[in-house]
């Protein structure tokens, strides 16, 4: 299954590292990078594949969420499908 | 990939703009839990609901996590219980309203609607004994939602149906006068009323609707607003072009969770209905999205128009994104719950008589609107007539929700609380209509029911 990561958050060294670390250490790979700082502030759009992920998408949902914001970013995984369904005919 | 603009802006619509599918709502046919034995009844409804309905609340937050995307409400329909229970040998229907209210909490759902009876010809002897119930039904559980068919374009309005409910809305509020009259939030009275509704208070489970089905409400006043933000000052052109545009994102989403729901409870896909519900949050009102369009308050001369162009361009860009569209699907104008038209009723700049103008525009009545507790009986039941001859002659779903607050009177405000909000109560023109309604029989059905 594919899903697209968002990434948002103040600037700040390490960012892409921690996330891809992260994702990396559950499994999780990634497809496609988009990255921009707007005014200081961090966004990043990642696609990526849980083909290779082995616990449910609750719960990766959850420990991206819980370590997002230990490091003061939200990061939230969401499936592809629903930017298709809004985005594309 | 989606380019990263289309994501950030799914986002935003989320984040700010109060983006959401409002409800999922499972359809279940209780025809086959009939009994002589009113136990035996409770039990078939009881163990139906929930053995259908177990995983709906669990699949609905999986399905909210997954996407990214809220589901405000997951809900259920039934069969009207005046059909399903019809063959009860009682007189005391309150106890199939508390039979669902348990299958209801047991199924983790908010509300459930399908305390209902279709009369708009005539009544059975279940239609009456389940009229007569309602008013103890809402007062005596949380979670039923009670709607009444008095009226159809093929029909015409059963008077004497309309005369009842009139009663049945004033005792209803009688019963729950120290909560403000709450039992008629939770009462519809309906024209045309359409079976595969998702929404509350007004959802059953019509009679050609099949085993169970799941049926979903789409929302996102919100997000047409920021949409119109836009495009201020432009031609209505551009403004239609832009509902449209939106309207088709959002059903897009709606259209794919209910594909996912129905996927996963292993239950057919019933219909998305397009349809704009406000909440009492700023920021997602329907009255916004009509000032925006230029008018000081909703309510100003102008409201009918452009509520005429909200609700047709919802519809236009919903239809392509959907393979099947279907209940109310129209813009909802209930006062109570939106922050908008609670504003424009507080400063008297809409009236009774403009909603009832903006009701032959969209869907689907006059909804959520406090009154003086002391409007008589008559009064209620004309203003149901009123509605219903709306919906009869232009071919349309209509429907009166309103709630004669006990002991309260213009210039009070009744607070229901979540998504049902606040109301100011507002002046009813005081002329009487006691003659009117006490004729009774039936007002038959338009020359253009004729149509074979």
């Amino acid at each position: 299954m594919k899903a697209i990561v968002t990434v948002i958050g103040k600037d700040q060294i390490g960012i892409i590292a921690k996330v891809c670390t992260l994702l990396a250490e559950n499994g999780v790979n990634v497809l496609d990078i988009s990255q921009t700082v707007l005014q200081d502030y961090f966004t990043m759009v990642m696609l990526v594949d849980l083909g290779k992920c082995e616990m449910s998408f609750t719960e990766l949902a959850g420990i991206l969420d819980e370590d997002g914001k230990n490091i003061g970013m939200s990061i939230r995984i969401q499936r592809e499908d629903i930017f298709e369904a809004m985005h594309r005919i | 990939m989606i380019n990263f603009g289309e994501i950030l802006q799914t986002l935003d619509m989320i984040d700010q703009q109060h983006l959401d599918v409002r409800t999922i709502t499972m359809g279940i046919s209780l025809r086959d839990c009939g009994d002589p034995d009113p136990k035996k009844c409770c039990d078939k409804i009881y163990d139906k609901i929930t053995r259908c309905a177990g995983n709906l609340v669990k699949t609905g937050e999986e399905i909210e996590r997954e996407f990214g995307i809220p589901i405000v409400n997951k809900r259920i329909s039934v069969t009207p219980i005046a059909i399903a229970c019809e063959a009860c040998e009682t007189d005391d229907y309150v106890q199939f309203a508390k039979v669902l209210d348990r299958a209801a909490a047991e199924t983790g759902v908010n509300f459930i609607g399908g305390f209902s009876a279709l009369v708009h010809k005539g009544f059975t002897a279940g239609d009456r004994r389940l009229i007569a119930a309602i008013p103890r039904a809402l007062s005596e559980t949380e979670r039923v939602c009670a709607s009444v068919n008095v009226a159809t374009t093929r029909a015409g309005i059963n008077m004497d149906a309309v005369a009842e409910m009139g009663r049945t809305v004033k005792r209803a509020a009688e019963l729950t006068a120290d909560e403000g009259g709450m039992a008629c939030a939770k009462l519809v009275v309906f024209a045309n009323a359409v079976e595969d509704n998702p929404f509350m208070a007004g959802a059953f489970h019509g009679a050609g609707e099949p085993e169970c089905e799941i049926n979903v409400g789409v929302s996102g006043p919100g997000v047409v607003y920021n949409a119109l933000k836009k495009c201020r000052g432009e031609p209505f052109d551009v403004v239609a072009e832009t509902i449209k545009k939106t309207a088709f994102k959002v059903t897009r989403m709606g259209e794919l969770v209910a594909r996912e729901a129905s996927q996963r409870l292993n239950v057919p896909f019933g219909i998305v209905d397009l349809s704009l519900a406000p909440t009492p949050a700023r920021g997602d009102s329907v009255a916004a999205i009509l000032e925006e369009m230029g008018l000081e308050s909703v309510g100003a001369y102008g409201t009918t128009a452009a509520l005429a162009l909200l609700n047709d361009a919802v519809k236009k860009g919903g239809v392509m994104a959907s393979s099947h569209v279907g209940g109310l699907s129209g813009a909802f104008i209930p006062v109570s719950e939106d922050a908008g038209m609670i504003a424009a009723a507080e400063k008297g700049a809409i009236t009774l008589e403009k909603l009832e103008a903006m009701t032959c525009v969209c869907s689907v009545g006059l909804d959520m609107i406090a009154v003086p507790g002391d409007t008589p009986a008559e009064t209620i039941a004309a203003m149901i007539a009123d509605e219903a001859a709306i919906g009869v002659i232009n071919n349309k779903t209509t429907a009166v929700r309103i709630i004669p607050v006990p002991g309260k009177t213009v210039g009070d405000k009744v607070e229901f609380g979540g998504l049902l909000g606040s109301a100011p109560v507002m002046p009813v023109n005081a002329c009487g209509s006691a003659d009117f309604i006490a004729r009774g029989g039936r007002i038959p059905a338009p020359l253009h029911s004729l149509r074979n």
